[in-house]
């Protein structure tokens, strides 16, 4: 009898993470409001490289002779106490902000899933004393920490940035510490284990893939808010100090001469509003594009 | 039930004893020392020993932080390096106008966020819903600082309807009260929808309609008493946010409350008057959330029993 042989296409199989990032590609592009706020963090991004450039005046160019004029054509947002063109300011101040926000959450995912992760594998002692101290952190409610973390280092951009990321950890330490505790129970786990895997490197290739999705998801929300406490910190006279163009700042200035010249407070506000919002809507749609109840 | 709430108390014990922790140590974690930096560059030796011994800086840590709670239990915070006066008294005489203020927003941001909300969730997918998410969404991305100005340039400035700022008659209110209760609307708002359409999506709120349950009775006694679990967290939570935004109302309004005293505190360096004040407020919002979770628990437990 001869031997038949079939040939059957050998094909690589897909890899698992790949197919879900273009899964949730594709959810995100149905999602319109998502894709607006992307589109529209993009922009800002793109404004905060190239505007600086384009604007007609620098940052601190000052006029005295038009001071606290309202919109004209040659000054779209007006100008304020000292006759600086609020538009070119504000334009100038999108990179400060865009900064704040990834940066401070940026520290802030690091540090929160470290701990969340260790808290999370590990268990046992470790669990109980990270937890405990998160606990102690979220007990400072919001600013509230972020004031405390200035009153000890002091008032500036720098520091409003590691307050706001201090503020910032427990929320992503609690959710990766979830995520990983959900990860860790999944039967797979044990398999590499058994199969001779360190924890570092189940850690590295199984765990951090898993929790990946919640972290980004709060990230973006969180630059929202990080934007809005370290404005409301500067706005204080507790963050960037004058003459930098941050917009929290430039609303401060704004209060001194709201009864003759709104506008300066009107302006910088606007952008704040804008940005935040972008992130929000983002982040909104992120949720429901990663959201594992909304699979189909 | 008992039990819970019991262990629910305790747990917080722990969480009270680092608060004090982190509060007492932000004046020693200053880089430098302490007396000198309250003092001033300028201060002679003798200034800053005076300021070190008033303080009580020359005894140990933990004999510091000992000392620090026993007089914290007796209500004694220190005194106020700027005013001389007790940080005690100082807090208390701001403390209800901060509370006050947080109320009034918080009684705002409940009500327009729960009606918000359930409009939003009844004609979901309607333009209704999706022009109150869009507004819920503005009012989550916006600055209460910058709405209060806002509200004060059209309002108070160009109108003259209300008063500009300060405290106490129930016109001066008004701004203050709508710029600190708007972000809270807002969220309780997207809160109450999800929540109210995870409810209304459930097989016994579709057993209610084929029983022929009026609608309306659907909605507000089946599917809201459902929904409004998660809602009474989100609620807890804002008191929070709401206590701490004051410190941004305030500053905007000029309010003499508890937030614009920790703001002139920190710029000042008063450190005593800072610790005493976030203190207070920390321990304030511990024990609100203390209430929430038993408060949930009870409406969990009784939808369970039922």
């Amino acid at each position: 009898m001869p031997e038949t042989t079939v040939n059957y296409p050998v094909t690589k199989p897909s890899n698992p993470h790949i197919e879900n990032v273009k899964n949730i590609l594709k959810r995100l592009k149905k999602n319109k409001a998502a894709m607006l706020g992307g589109f529209l963090i993009l922009f800002f991004i793109l404004v905060s490289i190239i505007g600086p450039h384009l604007v007609p005046f620098s940052a601190g160019e000052q006029n005295l002779v038009n001071k606290l004029e309202g919109p004209s054509a040659e000054h779209w947002f007006g100008t304020d106490h000292l006759g600086r063109d609020i538009f070119s300011r504000v334009i100038h101040g999108m990179s400060i902000t865009l900064y704040i926000g990834f940066f401070s959450v940026f520290i802030a995912a690091v540090a929160g899933v470290v701990i969340g992760i260790v808290s999370g594998y590990f268990g046992g002692k470790i669990d109980t004393v990270l937890m405990r101290c998160m606990d102690v952190l979220l007990a400072f409610p919001g600013i509230l920490l972020a004031l405390g973390v200035v009153t000890i280092l002091g008032p500036s951009l720098n520091n409003v940035i590691l307050a706001v990321g201090v503020f910032s950890v427990p929320a992503f330490a609690r959710i990766v510490r979830g995520s990983t505790l959900a990860v860790k129970e999944l039967e797979y786990i044990d398999a590499v284990r058994a199969l001779g895997a360190s924890d570092f490197r189940i850690i590295f290739r199984h765990v951090l893939p898993n929790v990946f999705s919640p972290i980004i998801v709060q990230a973006t929300l969180r630059i929202a808010t990080a934007i809005l406490t370290a404005a409301g910190l500067s706005f204080l006279g507790l963050g960037a100090q004058p003459p930098m163009p941050e917009w929290g700042a430039m609303l401060s200035d704004g209060r001194n001469y709201i009864f003759d010249a709104g506008h300066v407070a009107f302006f910088p506000g606007i952008a704040i509003v804008v940005v935040v919002l972008a992130f929000n809507i983002f982040g909104d749609g992120l949720r429901d594009a990663l959201d594992p109840k909304m699979k189909s | 039930m008992f039990v819970f709430t019991v262990r629910r108390i305790l747990q917080t014990i722990p969480v009270l004893i680092g608060v004090t922790i982190l509060v007492f140590l932000m004046m020693h974690l200053v880089p430098g020392d302490p007396a000198q930096v309250i003092a001033g560059e300028a201060a002679s030796e003798q200034t800053i020993q005076q300021i070190r011994e008033r303080l009580g800086l020359n005894d140990p840590l933990p004999m510091q932080y000992f000392n620090f709670i026993i007089n914290a239990l007796q209500g004694d915070l220190g005194t106020s390096i700027r005013s001389g006066q007790e940080v005690t008294s100082e807090v208390a005489s701001r403390f209800w106008v901060t509370l006050e203020l947080s109320f009034y927003s918080m009684i705002l941001s409940v009500f327009i966020g729960l009606i918000a909300g359930i409009i939003s969730a009844v004609r979901h997918y309607t333009w209704v819903d999706a022009v109150m998410m869009i507004i819920a969404l503005f009012g989550l991305s916006m600055p209460n600082f910058w709405l209060g100005l806002m509200l004060m340039q059209y309002f108070a400035i160009d109108l003259e309807i209300f008063p500009v700022s300060g405290w106490g008659s129930p016109e001066q209110l008004v701004l203050p009260v709508i710029a600190l209760g708007t972000a809270g609307a807002a969220i309780i708002a997207r809160m109450t929808r999800s929540s109210m359409l995870e409810v209304i999506g459930q097989d016994y709120i579709r057993t209610a309609r084929a029983k022929g349950v009026k609608e309306r009775i659907v909605i507000y006694k089946h599917a809201l008493k459902n929904a409004m679990i998660p809602v009474v967290t989100v609620i807890g939570l804002e008191f929070g946010t709401l206590l701490t935004g004051a410190v941004l109302t305030e500053t905007v309004f000029s309010i003499n409350g508890l937030g614009r005293f920790i703001v002139e505190s920190i710029q000042a360096r008063d450190f005593p008057a800072v610790q005493g004040s976030v203190l207070v407020v920390a321990v304030v919002f511990i024990l609100v959330n203390l209430l929430v979770d038993i408060s949930y628990r009870f409406l969990n437990k009784r939808i369970d029993l039922n």
